[in-house]
């Protein structure tokens, strides 16, 4: 009697329950679908963006390339013997009788050499000198001097050179240039594409991985051979100035902060404060850099000391945060195993907390360290934006960077829409990034096993 | 003038405060304890007027003891009541809490260990401490167990660390488990090996008195029983302070119980007599379960 009065009530509430039960399952599938949904979005602009990177900068890695048989004509080339070392002559003297020669060297017509070159390589094409060297990178005359300058013996010999391509005469034959535009809009003559074209398909003209690319500086003279060597080295100044002061920097405010530091009004501020600096926008770093390490410092303009110090700035909030979360996260058991043998504050924190904190020091510092390669805006404010034709060979000499690099091409509508030098300079940036991510990776995983 | 009455003022206060305290207004021998089935022992570890706060809250409220050498003292008592935060005191690790305080008389060897004069890390080596939930560094078994010697300087040579370490392991009974894996990673130990472990570590540096925070209370029987089994015989060595949940433990391994209740010691004496014939009712009322 007292079970079925019990039960009644008891079968209500099953089936309310397992009215619900349906709805909950359901509630699951929808968040579970939703969740896959924004996934798939995300891989889908991440796929985009790449395939567009990729299929617009990919083949700015090759360059046409112009074979030509130089004929170092003795003709054209009129110059004195190199000078050679006398008996009683002083080094300075011998170096000033060279850099004389030199300057003649680099006065004599090489396009000349070069024209002649082309027309023995396409005899039956009418075409002026002009034309004919329109397109041939203005960089290969210098090429050349350096050769002679290298070795005065090939005069009166022949050589085989491979020069570059002019940048019109490289975007020509990619079909970056549309071919049905008249002429008046055309940047090479009628006479110099057609040349192109033949060149091209007597295999004269050859399609080359630009490892000028890697190796050269920037250029607006000769566009075909502009490089990314000085903007990367100026990175790399600037990411070793970062790691050098921000990372010991930054762990060592974290560590005292958190384990040594009395916590009381004045730690709160500052804490605060930190937290406010990882909110401060790039560019106010940027102000900043340029009125105290340049105008009260006085540290030279556009270097990368100084983009270093700015980015070692921003960077700083960011190791400190990240640090502190991770020694935070380190279980009170392991201080009190170290404390309870007797080993000191100190001891406690370097032998034990900290070594364990490594792959979350490790991840911060290199988010940190990305971030700061990839900033642009602070650079502008410091004269990074300066053109540089040369590779830093310190810190303190005057050099770009690759962020500022592609803010540069991108602002040249020939490198940026035609070239798409723009896109290969972003694919530099990325490769970068994700090699320095699987560093990243790579050591956080070691330093996870030994554990 | 008037300074130099005032020191002579404050020197006479403190002599009175000491002769109140040796002249125990207390009813404990102060030189040696007896205990049934056991040597009279000396006093180890003498507590008077003991009171421990958290910032405004008081956790200990004058607390006496007398801890004898080399016999184990349990503390029992429900949750809360503040045996472990008395424990703590004795290794000073209540220095690590913000805002705690402790005034009184704790002698180690009629040497206060209150005293901040006194170097904590000092007084660490001699007393060590075994936590509630096995806590080894993430270090091979061998480092465990040789950080304590190395960072006291206790070793001369690799040879000297060898030995403390077998040692150390042999007396905790780990030794012939653990021998073929030395340097592999310690967090991979089973629940009661690490514990073990962890008292190797504690006896590597060679300390007098072991503290103990519920050593088993994240074990399974039987490596509880192994701990109590080593307890037992560390005893010969050591003077052990056990804190326990477990009155069975307390019965099993110690020689003295004492008995708290909210921050206050209710009893204390020989385990036999804590737990046959308590003198206070609360006592009795926590052994046999009627509350805690």
């Amino acid at each position: 009697m007292s079970d079925t009065s019990s039960s009644l009530p008891q079968q209500r509430q099953h089936s309310t329950i397992r009215a619900g039960i349906a709805k909950r399952h359901a509630r699951e599938r929808r968040f579970r679908a939703y969740g896959i949904a924004a996934i798939c979005a995300a891989l889908t602009a991440v796929a985009i963006l790449f395939g567009m990177i990729l299929y617009k900068g990919v083949p700015a890695f090759w360059q046409a390339n112009v074979e030509l048989e130089i004929f170092f004509d003795p003709e054209i080339i009129k110059v004195p013997e190199r000078p050679q070392p006398q008996p009683g002559q002083s080094p300075a003297e011998l170096e000033k009788q060279q850099l004389a020669w030199e300057r003649q060297v680099t006065m004599v017509n090489w396009n000349r050499v070069i024209k002649a070159a082309i027309r023995k390589a396409a005899p039956d094409v009418e075409i002026d000198t002009k034309q004919a060297l329109s397109i041939i990178e203005t960089n290969g005359r210098y090429e050349l001097r350096d050769m002679f300058v290298n070795d005065p013996g090939l005069l009166g010999q022949t050589v085989t050179v491979n020069l570059l391509a002019s940048a019109n005469a490289d975007n020509w034959l990619k079909g970056n240039i549309d071919r049905n535009l008249p002429d008046a809009q055309q940047q090479l003559s009628a006479p110099a594409r057609a040349l192109a074209d033949r060149l091209l398909e007597e295999g004269t003209i050859r399609f080359a991985f630009a490892w000028h690319l890697f190796t050269n500086v920037d250029s607006r003279s000769a566009p075909a051979s502009a490089g990314l060597a000085g903007a990367f080295m100026g990175s790399l100044y600037m990411m070793l100035v970062v790691i050098v002061l921000a990372v010991p920097l930054g762990v060592g405010s974290a560590i005292y902060l958190e384990e040594f530091a009395p916590k009381n009004r004045f730690t709160d501020f500052i804490e605060v404060n930190i937290n406010n600096l990882a909110a401060v926008p790039s560019i106010v770093f940027g102000l900043l850099g340029a009125a105290v390490f340049i105008n009260f410092f006085h540290l030279p303009l556009s270097a990368p000391i100084v983009g270093g110090l700015v980015l070692t700035l921003m960077t700083l909030p960011t190791i400190i945060i990240a640090t502190r979360s991770a020694l935070r996260a380190v279980p009170p058991s392991l201080r009190q195993a170290a404390l309870g043998l007797g080993a000191s504050k100190t001891q406690t924190v370097f032998h034990h907390v900290l070594p364990v904190t490594y792959p979350g020091v490790l991840t911060a510092t290199i988010i940190g360290v990305a971030q700061a390669l990839g900033e642009t805006a602070p650079l502008l404010l410091i004269g990074m934006n300066a053109f540089v034709a040369a590779v830093p060979g310190t810190p303190f000499e005057q050099s770009t960077a690759l962020p500022v690099q592609i803010f540069l091409w991108q602002g040249n509508e020939n490198r940026n829409f035609f070239e798409a030098r723009t896109s290969a300079a972003i694919i530099v940036l990325l490769a970068l990034m994700l090699a320095l991510n699987a560093i990243a990776i790579y050591l956080r995983t070691r330093l996870e096993r030994r554990k | 003038m008037m300074n130099a009455l005032r020191e002579d003022l404050t020197q006479m206060n403190m002599v009175v405060r000491q002769l109140a305290v040796d002249t125990d207004l207390y009813t404990l021998p102060s030189t040696t304890i007896r205990t049934p089935d056991l040597e009279p022992q000396p006093v180890k570890i003498k507590a008077r007027n003991v009171n421990v706060f958290y910032g405004e809250k008081q956790a200990i409220h004058d607390v006496s003891i007398d801890i004898p050498e080399k016999a184990v003292t349990a503390f029992i008592g429900p949750s809360g009541c503040g045996k472990s935060t008395f424990l703590r005191c004795f290794n000073r690790m209540n220095d690590t809490i913000e805002g705690s305080r402790v005034d009184g008389l704790i002698e180690l060897d009629g040497r206060s260990i209150i005293d901040r004069s006194l170097d904590v890390v000092e007084l660490r080596a001699r007393v060590g401490m075994v936590f509630q939930k096995p806590n080894p560094f993430p270090k091979s078994i061998y480092e465990n167990i040789a950080y304590g010697p190395r960072i006291h300087g206790l070793v001369r040579s690799k040879a000297d660390l060898d030995e403390i370490v077998e040692r150390s392991l042999r007396k905790a009974g780990l030794f012939d488990e653990v021998k073929d894996r030395l340097h592999d990673t310690a967090t991979g130990l089973s629940g009661g090996q690490q514990q073990r472990l962890c008292i190797a570590r504690a006896i590597a540096v060679s300390p007098e008195v072991i503290l103990m925070d519920e050593p088993c209370s994240a074990l399974d029987p039987i490596a509880t029983a192994r701990v109590e089994e080593l307890i037992d015989e560390l005893r010969e060595n050591y003077t052990i302070i056990i804190v326990t949940h477990s009155m069975q433990q307390a019965a099993r391994v110690s020689q003295r119980t004492a008995m708290f209740h909210l921050g206050n010691l209710v009893e204390e004496g020989p385990t036999e007599k804590i737990f046959t014939s308590p003198e206070v009712k609360r006592t009795q009322d926590y052994i046999t379960g009627r509350f805690g």
